[in-house]
């Protein structure tokens, strides 16, 4: 009994002051994996080049709001190619997250673009998975993309970026499903 | 064996002496060892002959021969003593008998003995309604209880509420050890498998302030059965099989004691269910995977005692798909729609979201009893929790590692006196040590939702109870609680800012970096609770109970150092370093009759909290994922009026009713506005019909009516998005009232020798009603669960 006594009195002291022991170190810095903090849209139409981007620096973890920056309008009638770049500018340099995460698994990832009632605009994807080896598949996934302007008009042209979702869909967020990664609204104007 | 054989032989001896001169007086008294209180009602069996000690605990018996007799000695709820007397030499003789082993004893003490506080409103449930709910959790068999109810994440994860209030509010006793299992989050169920309760009492308040002073909501006490100082063994089997989620549990144990006071016992549970189904469609990634076991040994003599305990449990719970949302607009569509936006054909797998907790639960405690005094009591404990969840994150590589990793390590010291060899009063004095380490786990690549962090817990506590005569006992006591926080913790600069902490916190930031400070918060707390109230029975077995409770909790690290997206609940939870401690003041009564054909209770209370700590949606914040509720935590004062009131009748020699009512209505008192959360007015009304001869057959069917919450906080307006203006979030609204059936039976036949095979078959919303419960954090997605047939099978042997 006392032998029992005192392991057990021993097994304790021991734990106790193993786990006060090893409480000083800092604990590591973790940097968001999944963040994206800056999406530019680049429409070019000849030497016309317009960008949409959006840049949210502390993520949304931080309490701001991504800066919206459109360098200026669309030109009316026109057929821009559009591509899309990812960042995550919390990293120097900055992780290019197009790159890194979303065409490795583009068949797990797909652009959506709605158009704003009002604004006349029509987009149509430009690529499928297969335009990022060693995928094959023949899903669009709208890393690039057209978009073609007809009469001056003003509104809305919304990007989201879906994970995890279904593919092949109708084309409609809704059929798609899947995990928001990018949600974001441009206003526009065609002059 | 060898006992019985030296009384047949001393039986011999009195036959044999029966023709000498008889008549020598023994004289007496039967005593408690322990208290030195008489016994009455103990008898004295020899040769044919008993005799009964009166009130005094007095024995006289005449006509004994000058030769040597054994006594049978026993008294109810004791051991039996056979103590031979030599009546040439003695004529007067005490005997002493260990009256409190209810230690040892497997409970079946009588009512009042049990409870864990004698002022305070409490409750227990006992083996059949945990064996009833051996499939299920631990929240859903206490929900039985009048005034409890429950914060649920789909049907699985299921958080107990104690008249209006739940988590860290709500204390959880494991077999005598404190749980420290995150109970911080609305989506983190307590970590326990019902079976291996014995029975589960609940304290509707803080006055048990032996197990914590911080208990604003009450104390869940869970007990094993106690295992009797006997040559014993025993075993239980329960296989429960469910149509809905199309599973099934099986929990079983083995108890072996011995004469010499050793025991031990073996428990293990295993449950495993897939997809429950709403009355419209499966509820997709719901299946649960629970596996537990628990071991104890030791030694309990009547002098002193120790034993060993050792628990594991272990459960992956799949999180409903649906309710992972991406963002407001997600959760508008969700709202609107009305249908859970992914279904997909049942299965037993668990994917992402899901949690996956693992709780190792470890005691050693020491008892020594001292003659005429009391009890001494120490226990050290060991807790280690493991939290991880599982996300749908952006890639396959991510989604293998959890995004919430987070393990919490308890160590606690406790000893405590109760000095209860006075008959008329007791005390009870003890002291609590306690150091916690979280230690939240980088590897998750995510940013840290809880950060890590060492705490100290200090508590002192004093209580007592005095029976000023047979009706009136009166209680009181104080508790002191010390906690400190000592934590590392990351913010983004942005967030340090909004949240005005650059203001008053500066001095807290140890290092700078890039984007984010590392700070070092570190918290004191000085927490006194007290208690005091009476308890008076009169007239025919009425009761009446009066409890007030000064409780004060300090607030736990989610309150402290939320900050960020909580990736499974896809809303921004922020906690508030000014965040001090609330202060409730809590007034209870209980009236209660209790009569073999009619017993009722009325228990109201109210319970006003100074600094209530609450988190609500307040308002969203845009990034670039779009737009998400951001939740705050923020205090307030508040009042809890509330009403618990039951019945049950015996009209006819086989058939009752039982009648149950509960009602709370919570406001914040300096603007009148409802609280968040709390439970609906609920009616339970069940009609019985039990007939012993026939198996001891049991039918019940049961009306469960939960009305709707009419007091909720406003909805809020936030920016969408996807219609680039404001809308209301209908966040707070809560759903209709509903009215579900539950039929329930149970008999019991023998089976194999002297084993009993109880059969119960339980069907659970009989209507398959569609509804939505208002305290399911998934209620935005999916329907409740539907029509559910239960078979259990018990085996006792």
């Amino acid at each position: 009994m006392n032998t029992r006594k005192l392991l057990s009195m021993v097994a304790i002291a021991s734990v106790l002051l193993y786990s006060c022991s090893d409480d000083d170190d800092n604990p590591a810095q973790i940097n968001e994996e999944e963040l994206t903090t800056t999406m530019t849209i680049t429409l070019t139409a000849g030497n016309d080049i317009v960008t949409l981007r959006s840049r949210d620096l502390d993520g949304p973890d931080g309490p701001n709001a991504p800066v919206l920056t459109v360098s200026g309008p669309l030109t009316a009638n026109t057929t821009y190619a559009g591509s899309i770049g990812l960042l995550n500018e919390t990293e120097t340099p900055a992780e290019d997250v197009r790159e890194e995460d979303i065409e490795v698994e583009a068949d797990e990832h797909q652009f959506f673009f709605e158009v704003g009632s009002g604004l006349n605009v029509t987009t149509e994807y430009a690529d499928t998975e297969a335009d990022y080896p060693p995928l094959m598949g023949t899903n669009p996934v709208g890393l690039e993309f057209t978009l073609t302007t007809t009469d001056a008009s003003t509104g809305s042209f919304s990007v989201t970026l879906r994970h995890q979702l279904k593919k092949p869909n109708d084309g409609t967020l809704a059929d798609a499903g899947g995990s928001t990664d990018i949600a974001e609204s441009f206003d526009i104007d065609i002059e | 064996m060898k006992r019985n054989v030296i009384y047949i032989v001393f039986l011999l001896v009195v036959n044999y002496v029966f023709a000498q001169d008889c008549t020598k007086t023994l004289s007496g008294r039967v005593i408690d060892f322990h208290d030195g209180v008489p016994l009455e009602g103990a008898t004295i069996t020899f040769n044919n002959t008993t005799v009964k000690t009166d009130s005094n605990g007095m024995y006289k018996i005449n006509k004994l021969c000058a030769t040597s007799y054994a006594f049978t000695v026993s008294h109810e709820d004791c051991n039996s003593q056979v103590v031979t007397v030599d009546i040439n030499e003695v004529l007067d003789k005490d005997f002493y008998l260990e009256h409190h082993l209810n230690e040892l004893l497997e409970v079946n003490v009588s009512g009042n003995n049990k409870t864990k506080t004698s002022s305070s409103q409490e409750e227990t449930i006992d083996k059949g309604i945990i064996e009833k709910y051996s499939s299920a959790a631990l929240g859903d068999a206490l929900r039985e209880i009048i005034g409890v109810s429950s914060l649920n994440t789909g049907s699985t994860i299921v958080k107990p509420i104690i008249q209006g209030l739940s988590g860290s509010r709500v204390l959880i006793m494991n077999n005598g050890v404190r749980m420290q299992d995150m109970e911080w989050g609305d989506e983190h169920a307590p970590n326990v498998d019902i079976n291996t309760a014995g029975s589960v009492t609940v304290v509707k308040g803080a006055a048990a302030l032996r197990y914590g002073g911080d208990a604003i909501g009450g104390v869940i006490v869970m007990e094993p059965n106690k295992v009797a100082a006997k040559d014993t063994l025993f075993g239980k089997t329960v296989v429960t099989g469910a149509s809905n989620g199309r599973g099934s549990s099986i929990a079983t144990e083995v108890i072996k004691g011995y004469e010499s006071g050793w025991f031990w016992k073996v428990q293990g549970t295993l449950k495993r269910f897939g997809d429950v189904e709403a009355p419209d469609y499966i509820l997709s990634n719901t299946g649960i995977f629970e596996r537990g076991g628990s071991l104890s040994l030791g030694n309990n003599k009547f002098t002193q005692g120790w034993d060993a305990y050792y628990s594991y449990y272990r459960n992956e719970i799949g999180v409903l798909a649906a309710s992972h949302i991406g963002n407001v607009d997600d959760l508008i569509q969700s709202i609107n729609s009305g249908q859970p936006s992914v279904i997909e054909n049942f299965t037993y797998t668990i994917d992402n979201p899901k949690q996956d907790v693992t709780h190792h639960l470890g005691r050693l405690r020491y008892f020594k009893r001292f003659e005429k005094l009391g009890k001494w009591t120490t226990q050290y404990d060991f807790q280690h929790n493991q939290r991880f969840e599982f996300d749908i994150r952006q890639t396959q590589e991510l989604r293998k590692i959890p995004s919430l990793d987070l393990e919490l390590t308890t160590h606690t010291l406790t000893s405590d006196f109760v000095l209860d060899s006075k008959f008329d009063y007791n005390l009870n004095f003890g002291a609590v040590l306690r150091y916690q380490d979280n230690f939240a786990d980088p590897s998750t690549r995510a940013r840290r939702l809880i950060p890590d962090y060492d705490k100290f817990d200090t508590g002192l506590f004093v209580s007592g109870t005095y029976d000023i005569n047979d009706n009136v006992t009166i209680d009181a006591g104080v508790r002191y609680d010390y906690n400190q926080i000592d934590a590392k913790k990351f913010y983004i600069k942005t967030r340090w800012e909004e949240r005005g902490y650059d203001q008053d916190f500066n001095d807290l930031i140890i290092e700078d970096a890039g984007t984010q400070w590392l700070t070092n918060p570190k918290f004191d707390y000085h927490s006194i609770s007290a208690t005091t109230g009476f308890n008076y029975i009169f007239g025919n077995n009425y009761e009446l109970r009066g409890n007030y409770a000064l409780a004060q909790r300090a607030p736990n690290p989610s309150e402290l150092f939320s900050d960020g997206l909580h990736h499974s609940a896809s809303r921004i939870e922020l906690g508030d370093l000014r965040i001090d401690q609330e202060t409730s003041h809590k007034i209870s009564f209980s009236f209660q009759k209790n009569d073999e054909n009619l017993s009722w209770e009325i228990a109201p209370y109210a319970n006003f909290i100074t600094d209530y700590i609450l988190l609500e949606p307040t308002n969203v914040e845009l990034s670039i994922r779009g737009a998400f509720p951001v939740w705050e935590y923020r205090q307030t004062n508040a009042r809890l009026l509330g009403i618990d009131a039951k019945l049950t009748k015996k009209w006819l020699p086989n058939w009752k009713t039982n009648h149950g009512f509960s009602l709370v209505k919570g406001k914040e008192t300096d603007n009148d506005t409802p609280l968040i959360n709390i439970p609906a007015t609920n009616l339970g009304n069940s009609i019985i019909f039990q007939k012993e001869d026939w198996n001891g057959l049991v039918v019940s069917l049961e009306s469960e009516y939960t009305f709707r919450q009419n007091e909720f906080p406003d909805n809020i307006i936030v920016f969408s998005p996807q219609a680039q203006e404001d809308v209301l979030l209908d966040i707070n609204t809560p759903p209709e009232a509903y009215h579900l059936l539950h039929l329930n039976a149970d008999v019991s036949v023998p089976f194999f020798r002297q084993s009993k095979l109880n059969i119960g078959v339980t069907i659970n919303n009989i209507t398959n009603n569609k509804y939505r419960n208002y305290l399911n954090r998934q209620r935005y997605f999916a329907d409740e669960v539907g029509r559910n047939f239960l078979l259990r099978l018990t085996f006792n042997y």
